[in-house]
Parts: structure tokens; C-alpha cells; sequence
């Protein structure tokens, strides 16, 4: 296994991303909530770069005891990433795609040491 | 660049180059040696709204040249008629709100050119047939004499600008505007020989009849000059049985289909297939899963009701088989179900690829190339082999040549 260079802790701000070649292939690193999620930024439907899009909250609708709904809202917890190419939704904690849960990115390990941020292949 | 997410949350993300956007296309053309293999991509897509100030003035009449050109200049009214949609789904499909910000030589070939030859290069794509995004819509246009004159401009502009930047790697089927035949008859006459034609375009986002009587001088026009009749489909939340949809998810889902099976039930049913034998018909963007649905629904009707389509010489579904359908937006959910879609279809034969790029719901050549059930020359006839053929267009290097003479598609010779 190993282990590859990232970037420093402070060039981390919460909500930020970077791309990372390891040998043939490219990997994601998101900080989000003080965490780091490392997935392949090969999306699992036409491969595009998976990680490389938008971040946005997961889409939720709200239903009422009597089954009406309450309409769209923007999840309080859950935060997903999204491909550019088609806008396949990957869950951030989990690297899983909420359209078919099945469906799930290849995680890499992050570890830090001091100030320097590693992606463990 | 910075992108609204929720709540007002900015995201920065790069800003769009369509070269490293695609780069895993690239990766992937190069991994499957796509260069040996002619792929041409029957519809791709530019955003000709962006080039009115050069279409515009092609209008021939000076008081609907000057009633367009004058209410554009101050951003008053929209030319084509324009829908309810959110195709960018709130910016997550990154290059529509990105779009402007990409950089094209400015003294280099036209902006759309170079666009078009970035995603080209990257996808391993020989030669597209261009489309309009926007103008899509003008067959919803209220006025009759303006969808003639958008059409006639747009023609003008495409033949006479766009296409000789390109060195022949974009082709095209001219937009007709189908509420008038007189007009639609003369731009068939006016453009149909020139260089990149290879045929003209019904845009399906109208309930117009196809087998209307006024419009056989047309494709009787179009069958003599050796050129093809391409129907395109398009959403329109607007039509009056989708106004109970509640998500454009469902109104695109249904609406791209439905335009085509409305038109491919009347082209089939009234005998067009019997009145133009030799006019190559294709159908084009309403994904595959309908083609079935629609021979099985028709042959049905036909074997109780033959009465109805006295023109048949065969069942509705042998009809179909002689059409050709283009592979986007392929539902590719269910292997055996797609499957059963290419034998009912004949799809060696009958399938063309297209990527519909750059809109939100494109294809890789690697959705046919990958494919587990297709045999060798399956890929090659639907990447780019059956399109060869159809629209006579020449390999790009030996390696190509070879394989179209392998697999019989080869006609430039
Ligand atoms: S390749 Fe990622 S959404 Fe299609």
C-alpha cells in the first residue's frame, strides 16, 4: 500500500476538494464536517470524473401523517457530490450512488500525519 | 468558478474546458482503439441561440428580419418558442452554467466549430451530424411564416458559415419547417445539394400529420436528390396531456418518446414506407425502449384492423425494421430487456450511435462498445458503419477503410 501526498491540513477548507493521480488512476478527496472522504473519480456509469462536480445537499420530500407532501427540502445531514457528466449522486460518507444504493465508488483511506495529508492505494 | 449548491452555499469548481471535462472519454477511446474504427455520431448538438446576431440577418423578409433583429438587440422577446425545463438540474450537470466561461480562440474557427471538434477529438468521434438546441422548438411557433424564415435563416447560416470551418467533420440534416410543404419543398430544393447536406430534419415537437397530403412533393424531393428524413424529439411540458406532470424528470422521460411514436404511428400506418421505399428514415433521441412497445402495439391493432392501412403490404413492425433509430438516450437498465430491444430491431443493421452531446443525457461510443451480447461487426455497423453507409460519408484513415470494406459498409469508393 502506498501512501500519497495530498496536500498540506491547511490548504483543506471545510467543503473542499482536490483531485490526486496515483499511478494510473485518480482519486477524490472532499473534507466535509471536519472528516475526509476519499473515493475513484471514476463514475460508475460512463466513467466520468466523478468527484469533480458540484456538492450539494441530498433532495428530500417531506410527507405528512395523511401521506400529503410537504414539498422538496434540502437535507439538515446528508451532503452528496455529484458527476458533471450526467449528475449521478453519491452519497458523501459513503461513497454510494442514492439513485441504487448497490452502486458504490471505491473508497481510499486518508491518513494525516502532522500537517501533511496522505491518500493510502 | 463559484456554483450556488444549497441554501446559497458556493461550491468553486474549475471552469469548463470541454477537452478536460472529457478527459476519461479520451482514456477510454484510446484504451479501445478507436481510431481504427469510423465513428460517426448521427446527432450532436450546438446552442445556436448564442449565434442569432449572425442567423437573424439571413431572414428574407425585411419587416420579420427587422421585427426579430430589433426586439433581440434590446433583450426583449425570445424568437423561438421556449419551454419550462431544467435541463442543467439546478447546475449539478456543470457545463450548462459554465458554458460561456470556456475559452475558444477568438481568431481561430468559429467558436461552435472549435467547441464541437474539442468534444469531437475527445470521444474518438469522426464526423456529427449538427443540430440546433432551441430551434428544436419551431415547429410550437405560432406564426407560420416566421418557423419558414428561422428555418431558411438557420439553413443559410449552417451551410454557408458553420459547416465549410469544419473540413466535413460535421455533416447535417437541414431543419424543414414542416406547417408549410410550398416552403418546406423549395428550401429542399435551394439546399439539398450543398456540401455537408445529407438530408432534412422534422422537428417531432409538433401533433402536425406527417402523412398530410400537401407534404408527399416534399419527401418525394428529398428521396429523388438520394438524401435521408431524420425525425428529432424533444420534451414539451407544454402539450396538454403533460400538464399533470410534476417533475421534468417525467415530462423528459415521456416526452422525447411520445413525439416520436405519435409521428412513426402515422408515417407507418399511412403507407409511407410503401409510397417511399428508397427515402432512408431515422429516429432520432427517443432512446429504444419505445420501438418495441410500438411494433407490438401496432402489429396487433393491424392483424384485426388491416382495413385501416390498406397500403400495408407486411405488418407494421417489418416497417419499422426498414427505418433506422439513433442509440441516445439508450435505457440500458436491464441487459436482456436491451437485448431483446436490438434483436426486434434488427439493430446491426438499423442502429446508428449518437452522443447528443453536449446535453445532459449523452452517450459514449463505449455505451454500444461495451456491450456483452454485440458481435464484432455489430459495434462497427452501429458506431459509425450503418451511418457510413447511409449518409456515404469517407473513412479517415486505412486502418478504417478496412474495416468498412470488412463489414460491407464501405461506399465512398
Ligand atoms: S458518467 Fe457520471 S453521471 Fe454519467
Amino acid at each position: 500500500m502506498a501512501e500519497q501526498f495530498v496536500g498540506r491540513l491547511s490548504e483543506f477548507t471545510d467543503g473542499s476538494r482536490q483531485i490526486v493521480k496515483i499511478g494510473n488512476t485518480e482519486v477524490g478527496v472532499f473534507r466535509h464536517e471536519g472528516e475526509f472522504f476519499a473515493y475513484s473519480n471514476y463514475c460508475l456509469h460512463q466513467g466520468g470524473p466523478a468527484c469533480e462536480g458540484l456538492t450539494i445537499a441530498k433532495v428530500e420530500e417531506m410527507l405528512r401523517e395523511d401521506k400529503t407532501s410537504m414539498g422538496l427540502f434540502f437535507s439538515e445531514k446528508d451532503m452528496n457530490f455529484v458527476c458533471p457528466w450526467h449528475g449521478y449522486e453519491y452519497d458523501m460518507k459513503t461513497g454510494e450512488c442514492i439513485s441504487d444504493r448497490k452502486l458504490k465508488l471505491k473508497r481510499f483511506n486518508v491518513v494525516q500525519k502532522g500537517e501533511d495529508v496522505y491518500v493510502v492505494a | 468558478m463559484d456554483l450556488i449548491a444549497d441554501r446559497g452555499r458556493r461550491v468553486t469548481v474549475d471552469e469548463l474546458n470541454t477537452s478536460k471535462l472529457l478527459a476519461h472519454a479520451a482514456e477510454q477511446a484510446r484504451d479501445r482503439k478507436y481510431e481504427d474504427m469510423l465513428i460517426v455520431d448521427c446527432d450532436a448538438h450546438h446552442y445556436e441561440n448564442e449565434n442569432f446576431n449572425e442567423i437573424l440577418p439571413f431572414i428574407e423578409n425585411d419587416v420579420l428580419r427587422q421585427l426579430t433583429m430589433s426586439g433581440r438587440a434590446k433583450g426583449r422577446h425570445s424568437i423561438v418558442p421556449g419551454q419550462v425545463g431544467y435541463q442543467d438540474m439546478g447546475g449539478r450537470v456543470t457545463r450548462y452554467p459554465l458554458r460561456m466561461t470556456e475559452k475558444t480562440d477568438p481568431a481561430g474557427k468559429l467558436r461552435d466549430v472549435q467547441l464541437g471538434e474539442r468534444w469531437m477529438d475527445a470521444m474518438g468521434v469522426d464526423y456529427s451530424c449538427l443540430f440546433p438546441t432551441g430551434m428544436l422548438n419551431v415547429g410550437l411557433h405560432p406564426q407560420k411564416e416566421m418557423e419558414v424564415e428561422l428555418c431558411w435563416a438557420y439553413n443559410r447560416w449552417l451551410t454557408e458559415v458553420v459547416l465549410p470551418e469544419n473540413h466535413g467533420r460535421f455533416y447535417t440534416q437541414l431543419a424543414l419547417p414542416l406547417s408549410d410543404a410550398e416552403a418546406s419543398l423549395r428550401q429542399v430544393e435551394m439546399f439539398g445539394g450543398r456540401k455537408g447536406v445529407t438530408g432534412f430534419m422534422v422537428t417531432t415537437v409538433r401533433t402536425l400529420p406527417v402523412h398530410d397530403n400537401s407534404l408527399m412533393k416534399v419527401y418525394r424531393a428529398i428521396e429523388e436528390r438520394g438524401l435521408s428524413l431524420a425525425f428529432h424529439s424533444g420534451p414539451n411540458w407544454g402539450e396538454p396531456v403533460f400538464k399533470g406532470l410534476n417533475r421534468f424528470l417525467s415530462v423528459h422521460a415521456l416526452g422525447f418518446s411520445f413525439y416520436n411514436i405519435l409521428h412513426c404511428t402515422n408515417w407507418v400506418i399511412n403507407g409511407m414506407g410503401e409510397r417511399f421505399p428508397k427515402l432512408p428514415v431515422i429516429w432520432i433521441e427517443s432512446g429504444l425502449a419505445w420501438i418495441p412497445f410500438l411494433m407490438q402495439r401496432l402489429d396487433h391493432e393491424y392483424m384485426m384492423r388491416p382495413s385501416e392501412a390498406p397500403l400495408l403490404k407486411k405488418k407494421p413492425s417489418d416497417y419499422m425494421r426498414d427505418m433506422f433509430y439513433s442509440t441516445q438516450p439508450m435505457e440500458i437498465q436491464d441487459m436482456e430487456a436491451l437485448e431483446c430491444t436490438f434483436r426486434m430491431m434488427n439493430a446491426e443493421t438499423q442502429l446508428m450511435y449518437a452522443s447528443d452531446y453536449p446535453h445532459w443525457d449523452f452517450d459514449l461510443p463505449s455505451t454500444i462498445y461495451d456491450l456483452p451480447f454485440l458481435s464484432e461487426k455489430a459495434k462497427h455497423n452501429i458506431l459509425g458503419g450503418n451511418a457510413a453507409r447511409t449518409f456515404k460519408l469517407e473513412p479517415r484513415n486505412e486502418a478504417q477503410k478496412a474495416n468498412l470494406i470488412k463489414y460491407g459498409n464501405y461506399t465512398a469508393g
